[in-house]
């Protein structure tokens, strides 16, 4: 009786572990040719803000697809859900960078035909195609909204703006620096190095190899005993600087303007090493089942006038060069307050966001992968 | 058809049992049994590093990487020593607050004790957890008050300091409850029989007092314990740099990495530590006093 219980136990975990989403051989899939009538419906992963009613509604009445939103919390969990119930549950996701590579890699997203995209050839030219949404000129995605990871500091400790990222590796600064909890921070190390010790060789902060990966965990151990705080949520941050806890650290712009909005003596800035930063693309499930609808929601998304809404609703830069007009209209002064007429030497300074994987874009293929950069991460943080 | 049934029952008292413990039966075996069955399984598996699917298989690579890596025996002497020291905090604030509210107070004031240990358990643990988290602050009620008494400000907001303070905080009633219950079953009669035959105070406390509730207060133990080792909250909100518990690095193998096998190897750990703990305590008699 045991033996038996034992081995259907096994079978029911076995016939499990079978039925979890295994990669599918996508080499057939070609992009849509022309966009067709909607399906009615449209599965949306997002990240939480970026299907608000003020557009969604507009979008459903305009094109009769009726949006279902779910928001993830993380990159993660946006890989899984988009790989969830066989792969064809959800229609389009809003990937950040460090989620896509491994969306194009598990074959769970399908090309975009960006002909049947208006939109895009009024992208800064980055965004057209970036690295981390196109691969071997293939385009798996369109680019939405982006945004840098800034230096914010209390303008009390610092009256005027600091130059360098050095002043959150600075031990002056013991006991009041706070950084992301994140094992992508490990990019900011890699940057900041990257200027300070070129014999290193670094060229992209998210291609480390072992030799690279041990400078930057010893820059970042130093780190670790002058941080007040691992920031794991955008308002933690704010409490940091609000209370006085902390008086310089690694932010979003989305930070500034809340502490600033409350009259917490902060400001931010890019220092002279560039910065990281983030960018979200719209992607199309390889087995989508509403795939037209799925390209009216990217081409509605993407219009100035959506751009501009999502921009000033959460604080980030669109992608159309369009929206700037649109975002002074919504509300003055919003296009330079994020960025939106920044030139292109702005967008240049920042290293965004994308997958750490084993192969190197110089050919090699030791560099450490995202799960490597996890361990290095507890490592650093004790 | 009832009475057919109770003398069914009584005639055939496996059947009885059998109809009693199965749904429990059931419940256990699919929903925690099945459970921990799944994460020993998955405790063996590998992750595809580029798709982040699932390999099953057998390989010990998850425990090598635990064991080869200094950060994870910190990380669980970490988790293990504030779980311990928290529990004895806790013990030790239990006792005046458990013996005074059954063997000094009326009963009204009893009532009233009664109430004020258990009504922060009726406050959500989070909005507890950022009160705290604003004591501590750099600016907050606690600098403030020392400021104002002429004494320099402390720093252990964000810190393993704040850590212990907050869990043992959280888990006080979990003890306070069986040490009171466990005072109370103590009769009269031999604490009058100990100062009868010359025992001051502090020697019955000791020597009748202490052995007879020492049941009582494993079984809190066993709360703030257990609370401790499992939580990962109380870490992220107050914790600074170095403040990871076991539970963090789950959740952040699960949550971030998508490297499950891995954390299930990690779990194994505080489950292997609360079997040791449960035996202990079965031995000395704690779960008589639940």
């Amino acid at each position: 009786m045991r033996n038996v219980l034992k081995k259907n136990l096994a079978r029911a975990v076995l016939g499990l572990s079978i039925s979890l989403p295994f990669m599918q051989g996508a080499a057939a899939l070609q992009p849509l040719q022309a966009i067709g009538k909607g399906e009615g419906v449209l599965n949306v992963v997002a990240w939480e803000g970026y299907a608000q009613d003020d557009w969604v509604k507009p979008f459903e009445a305009a094109t009769g697809c009726q949006v279902n939103a779910k928001y993830a919390g993380s990159s993660d969990e946006m890989v899984a859900l988009m790989r969830s119930g066989g792969g064809s549950q959800y229609d389009v996701v809003s990937a950040s960078g460090d989620a896509t590579l491994r969306l194009i890699y598990g074959h769970n997203v399908q090309p975009i035909n960006m002909a049947l995209i208006p939109a895009w050839k009024n992208f800064i030219p980055q965004l057209k195609s970036p690295a981390f949404n196109t691969v071997h000129g293939v385009h798996y995605g369109v680019s939405y909204e982006w945004g840098p990871n800034t230096l914010l500091y209390s303008t009390k400790t610092f009256p005027s703006a600091p130059t360098s990222w050095s002043v959150i590796y600075n031990p002056q600064y013991k006991g009041a620096i706070t950084v992301p909890d994140n094992p992508i921070q490990i990019a900011d190390a890699a940057l900041y190095l990257s200027k300070t010790q070129p014999t290193l060789g670094i060229t992209d902060p998210y291609e480390l190899n072992q030799t690279q990966m041990n400078a930057v965990v010893t820059l970042l151990k130093s780190q670790a005993k002058l941080i007040k705080k691992y920031w794991a949520l955008a308002s933690d941050e704010i409490q940091l600087f609000t209370s006085g806890d902390a008086v310089v650290g690694a932010a979003w712009p989305y930070q500034t303007n809340t502490l600033q909005a409350a009259k917490v003596a902060v400001a931010d800035t890019i220092p002279a090493e560039g910065a990281t930063g983030w960018a979200d693309t719209w992607m199309i499930a390889a087995k989508a089942k509403h795939v037209n609808c799925a390209y009216e929601w990217i081409n509605w998304v993407t219009t100035p006038k959506v751009q501009a809404q999502q921009a000033i609703y959460f604080g980030e830069t669109p992608a159309n060069t369009l929206a700037c007009r649109e975002m002074d209209a919504q509300q003055p002064g919003a296009c330079a307050q994020y960025h939106a007429n920044a030139p292109a030497s702005y967008f240049d300074r920042i290293k965004f966001w994308k997958t750490p994987l084993t192969t190197c874009d110089n050919g090699k293929n030791d560099c450490l992968d995202y799960s490597a950069w996890q361990r290095e991460w507890q490592n650093v943080k004790g | 058809m009832q009475r057919f049934l109770s003398a069914f029952g009584w005639r055939h008292e496996g059947a009885a049992n059998a109809a009693l413990l199965g749904l429990p039966g059931i419940w256990f075996a699919c929903l925690y049994l099945a459970a921990i069955g799944a994460l020993l399984v998955t405790a063996f598996w590998t992750v595809d590093s580029l798709s982040g699917n699932l390999i099953p298989g057998f390989s010990f690579t998850n425990f090598q990487q635990l064991l080869s890596a200094p950060v994870y025996t910190k990380i669980g002497l970490r988790t293990i020593g504030i779980a311990a020291s928290v529990t004895l905090t806790d013990v030790v604030l239990a006792w005046p607050m458990a013996y005074a509210m059954v063997r000094l107070a009326g009963p009204k004031l009893r009532a009233a004790l009664m109430a004020a240990v258990l009504v922060p358990l009726w406050s959500s643990y989070l909005a507890r957890v950022y009160a705290w988290r604003l004591i501590l602050a750099h600016d907050g009620v606690l600098n403030w008050a020392l400021t104002e008494i002429g004494l320099p400000g402390l720093h252990i907001g964000y810190s393993n300091w704040a850590m212990w303070i907050v869990f043992s905080y959280l888990w006080l009633p979990f003890m306070i409850l069986p040490v009171a219950a466990s005072v109370e079953r103590i009769p009269p009669s031999l604490l009058e029989a100990s100062a009868d035959l010359g025992a001051h105070g502090l020697v019955t406390f000791r020597r009748v007092i202490l052995p007879m509730a020492l049941p009582g207060m494993v079984a809190g133990a066993i709360f703030t314990f257990s609370l401790t080792l499992g939580d990962y909250v109380t870490p992220m909100l107050v914790g600074g740099e170095g403040s990871d518990f076991i539970g963090n690095v789950v959740y952040a193998n699960v949550g971030v990495t998508n490297n499950i096998p891995f954390a299930a190897a990690y779990a194994v750990l505080p489950l292997g530590v609360m079997a040791m703990f449960l035996l202990l305590a079965r031995k000395l008699g704690a779960f008589d006093a639940l």
